[in-house]
This record gives C-alpha cells, structure tokens and sequence, in this order.
C-alpha cells in the first residue's frame, strides 16, 4: 500500500537525464513550474505535455511507474476540478437545481487539472532521477551566494537530505509496525473516519519513537565522525556543468520563450468560433 | 488445523528496476503441535515466508490453506463493501489462530501500560472486558512475567523483557501457531535459554505449535523437532535436526552451518574416528566418545 508513492523516490536507471548535473534540474524544474503557469491556453499544454514526455523517455523511465505514482494525488485533484466546475460563475450550460455547470468552469477545471498533473509529474522526474544526495549538493551549490547574507545554505542543505534519507527508511519501518499491529487483529482499512483515525495510534507511537531513536542514533554517528557543518568541509565529487547541461540549460531557455509565445496565439475555443464564422 | 503453503511464489516490488523474486514455488505443511525451525540465510525468504502464513502477504502465485481452506478465495476485486467486510473478518480470524512475533518488540509496544499493550491483540477480537483481562493474566504468566508488571510502561524494560511482553501480546489471542521471527538476537546467553525454554513449555504444555525463525543452529538442534533450510527462496532442506544437519558441506555453501558440536564430531570423523550418527548436542557427542574411546581401548589390547 505505501509503496505505490512514488512522489520523492529514485527510479535507479542509467540515463542522460539522471547523469545531468543536478543544478539543471532543479532550474529546470523551476522553470517548467513558471511555465505551467504561464500558459493559457491547450497549445502551451499541449507543449508542455510533449516536453514531458520527452524528458520521460530519455530517463528510461516506464510510464506505467510515473502514472501508479499518481493515485496519491487523485483525490485532490479530482476535490479541484469539481469544485472548478461548480463554484465558476459564467454562462451557464446545464443547471441543475441550485448547481450550474458554465463553460468558463469547465475550462478553468480541465486546465487546472493539467496544470496539476503536468506539475506533480515534472517536480516528481526531478526526484525520480536523482539521489537525494545529489539533489542536496546541487541545491547548495545553487544557493551558495545566500552564504554572503549568512543564511545557513550548508545546515539546511544537510537537514534537506536528512529528511529525504529518512522517508525511505520511515516508510520501511511504517510498514513492518502496521503488519506487526494487524498481526494482533488491528484494522486499517474499514470504520469511519474516526475509527481510522484512532487505529493510527498503535503505529504512530512506535513510529515516532523510533524516529527519535534514530536521529539521536544518527547525531552520535556524526559527532563521533567529527563532523562539525560548513567549515573546511570539502567534496569527494565537485560538480561541474558537462556538454549535455549546456544543450539542456539552451534547451530549456528555448522552451521559455516557446510558452510564453504560446500566451499570444488564439486558444482553440476562439479558433473554432473563427472556423464556424467562416463563410461556407 | 495444518497451514499448507501450496505452490507459492512471491516476487517483490513487480514492475520497477527493484523486482525480485523472494519465493519460488514453495510447498510446505505445517502440523498441529510442532517446533519447527526456518534457518536460512539473510534474503532467503524466510521472513517473506512467514508473513504468508498469517495474509499479511499475498503470494504473487499459489495458496495458503489453513485447515483446509484458502486464506485468499478466487481474489477478484473486492468491490462491494459487504465482500470487504467478509475478508476482513475472515483475515482476522486467521490472524487470530496464526500468531505472529516480530523481530524487534519496539515494532509494536504501544500503549502507556503493559497490561494495556497486552489487550489490544485480544480487544481487537472483540471480547468482553472480562475475558481479555483475564488472557492478558494468563499470557503475562504464559512467558514468565511477574504479575507486578502489569501498570508499568513497556518502554522502561530490558530488551528481553520487551520481546517477552511482544510475545505475551500475540499468545493473548490464543493462537494454534506461534511464529516467531528471530526472538532471541540481541538477548545475551541467559534470556535467550529462558526465552526458548518456554516456547518449549508451551508448545508441550498448550498443544500450540511452535515456528521459529533462528540463525542459531546450536538453538535450532536442541529445541526444534523440525528444521526447514530455506535458500535463495527455495525449500532445500526439511527432516529432523539430525537429517538436515547430516548436510554439513551443502549447509554451509548456503551461508548456514551446522551446530558447532556437529562440527567437531565431522572433524573427528574426518580424522578417523568412526561416528556414524549426526551428532547433535554435548550428552549425545559424550555418549559417542565414551563408546568410541573404549572401542579403540579394547582394540589396542
């Protein structure tokens, strides 16, 4: 059951993608997010899908795996799309009692559900081809120049891929406490809200008690390594752009203007009222 | 009311870079009031294993029966909420009659108080105050706790008291099978004796059976009546302790090994000494020496 998340694992292929510097990634990423919203209308989507799915394939990477992936997010987004469809106001197409379903919400729902679907996928190719150690450095080589306003960029790059380290290991033990707690009959799955809640407690205390364990188990590992932050520290694998970042970054600056381009062409419902004004 | 592990398969992680397979086509019976042992290197799939015994985990391919009936019937989709309420009560009861005992206590002690800890198996089966009361005196009784434990919290005991209180926490549900994975790492010599003999005095005294997962040999060939060696999820071996440890050289190529007194009786028969049993323990090894002492005695006169 928790393993079907995929969202912040490593899919541990070999790929032109996953050998990318991980500052063209997380730029990346930044930038594919600002395009998702700067896009209005199908065509930019329809781009941004392609883009996607490109950078899908050239991580190696099954689809199947990034859409199992998605179940998590179904529930908000399907609470985000019917509430789009709802509460819009504009001309109104069916009525029904007090509700009303209009045109403008129905465009604003599919479009927001893209832009949530397009958004979840990209962040999570972020995550999926690289180690949360790589994307740790690259952030703190990123923000580096924060230093100089003396913003801790190094402790808080270190408690990042702490907390990334840790989900993995947290989820393993999450899920050896639950079999352990269903082996004395606990029930998960049925009751009401409540009910689930409250059967949550016999994993939430050993799961939390053992997180304190491990994070004090964790900083006597440190301390005994003689690891004391920032200073004089240096790096066994010092990250340096290659060929494939440049064509990447260009790549990327390129899709930019594409988006923002797309913001002056005519959305396909302006297209076909332009089709159907078409003398016949 | 046996356990038979028919044909089962299971393979980790289907579909990402990570799938393996942890069984291959198992077929095993595990009968009423037995001790039996699963030895087997780390990865062999014994802990896999064990969790099917109870439905904590599907096999990909194959059944578990439990006194002669599916534990997973025809899965389709259970999709009406009546079909998922019927599995769970039936999951349950096998949960109820297959008791299983993690490795680490610390996995599921929960509760502010020991008594209270020792409740929830026995109150998630829906039984009166009364009678999970009066299981969890029994059960604390059952692995050697003394009765003035009961309002203390699990967190401020021993290791092995925690694992007696994890175990007492399973047996109040009253269980036909005890399984335990390794209960005894981690214990020094002393708890780990104690902890094994009342599995044995259980097992005698309440017609349980007993399955216990060990690294030890030297445990494994003084408690078990059974020994099953698993490898690269595969069943290779299944007999009694003196049959299974007679294969000293494929044992080992396994990442196992035999008790270490089986170990010195090969190097005395590799030596010329003539010892045609396995030998087991220290009375047995005693026997065989005095036998085979005297023996070249009255040879040399």
């Amino acid at each position: 059951m928790l393993k079907d998340i995929t969202v912040g694992q490593y899919y541990r292929v070999d790929s032109v993608i996953h050998r990318m510097d991980p500052r063209t990634k997380i730029i990346g990423t930044f930038l594919f997010i600002i395009e998702l919203f700067l896009v209005k209308n199908l065509i930019g989507f329809v781009i941004a899908g392609i883009m996607l799915a490109v950078v899908i394939h050239l991580a190696k990477i099954p689809f199947r795996y990034i859409v199992r992936g998605q179940k998590s997010i179904a529930f908000l987004l399907l609470f985000t799309m019917v509430l789009n469809i709802f509460m819009s106001s504009g001309d109104p197409l069916i009525k029904i009692g007090f509700l009303k379903i209009t045109k403008q919400g129905l465009y604003t729902a599919v479009f927001m559900g893209l832009r949530l679907i397009l958004l979840v996928v990209g962040a999570s190719m972020m995550t999926l081809t690289t180690t949360p150690l790589n994307l740790t450095d690259g952030l703190e080589k990123l923000l580096r120049p924060l230093k100089k306003i003396h913003v801790p960029v190094h402790d808080i790059a270190m408690m990042m891929s702490i907390a990334l380290r840790f989900i993995p290991i947290l989820m393993d033990e999450t899920d050896k406490i639950m079999k352990a707690q269903m082996a004395r009959g606990a029930d998960f799955e049925s009751g009401n809200i409540m009910q689930r809640a409250k059967s949550l407690i016999p994993v939430l205390v050993p799961l939390f008690l053992s997180a304190f364990r491990r994070a004090d188990e964790l900083a006597t590992a440190m301390e005994a390594r003689c690891y004391r932050g920032d200073e004089g520290r240096t790096k066994m694998k010092d990250l340096t752009y290659d060929k494939r970042d440049y064509i990447a970054q260009a790549a990327l600056l390129a899709s930019l203007g594409i988006m923002i381009g797309t913001r002056y062409l005519p959305g396909i419902s302006q297209m076909i009222a332009a089709v159907g004004k078409l003398p016949g | 009311m046996p356990i038979e592990v028919k044909d089962v398969s299971y393979i980790y992680d289907q579909g990402t870079p990570d799938e393996s397979a942890a069984l291959h086509h198992v077929n095993l019976t595990f009968r009423e009031n037995e001790f039996v042992a699963i030895i087997g290197h780390t990865g062999s799939g014994k802990s896999t294993l064990i969790q099917h015994l109870n439905g904590l985990v599907k096999p990909t391919s194959g059944h578990i029966l439990y006194n002669g009936k599916d534990i997973f019937p025809q899965e389709g989709k259970r999709r009406t909420r009546k079909e998922r309420e019927e599995h769970a009560k039936r999951i349950r009861a096998i949960r109820e009659k297959v008791g299983l005992v993690f490795q680490y206590p610390e996995h599921q002690l929960f509760e502010m108080t020991i008594a209270r800890d020792i409740a929830f198996g026995p109150s998630n089966l829906g039984l009166s105050k009364e009678e999970v009361d009066q299981r969890v005196n029994e059960s604390m009784k059952m692995v050697g706790l003394d009765p003035s434990y009961r309002d203390k919290s699990p967190f401020e005991l021993s290791g092995g008291q925690k694992r007696r209180v994890a175990i007492a926490g399973v047996l109040a549900m009253r269980p036909d099978f005890l399984i335990l994975d390794e209960p005894t790492a981690g214990l020094d010599p002393h708890g780990r004796d104690e902890i094994l003999g009342q599995l044995q005095v259980l097992k005698s005294k309440g017609n349980m059976s007993i399955i216990l997962v060990s690294h030890s040999m030297d445990d494994v060939a003084r408690f078990a009546e059974r020994v099953i060696a698993m490898d690269g999820g595969e069943v290779k071996f299944d007999g009694t302790p003196s049959e299974v440890f007679k294969h000293g050289e494929e044992l080992r190529r396994m990442g196992l090994d035999v008790p270490k007194v089986t170990t010195l009786a090969e190097q005395l028969k590799s030596r010329g000494f003539d010892i045609k049993e396995t030998v087991l323990d220290i009375d047995q090894m005693e026997k065989v020496l005095v036998n085979e002492l005297k023996g070249q005695r009255e040879g040399a006169c």
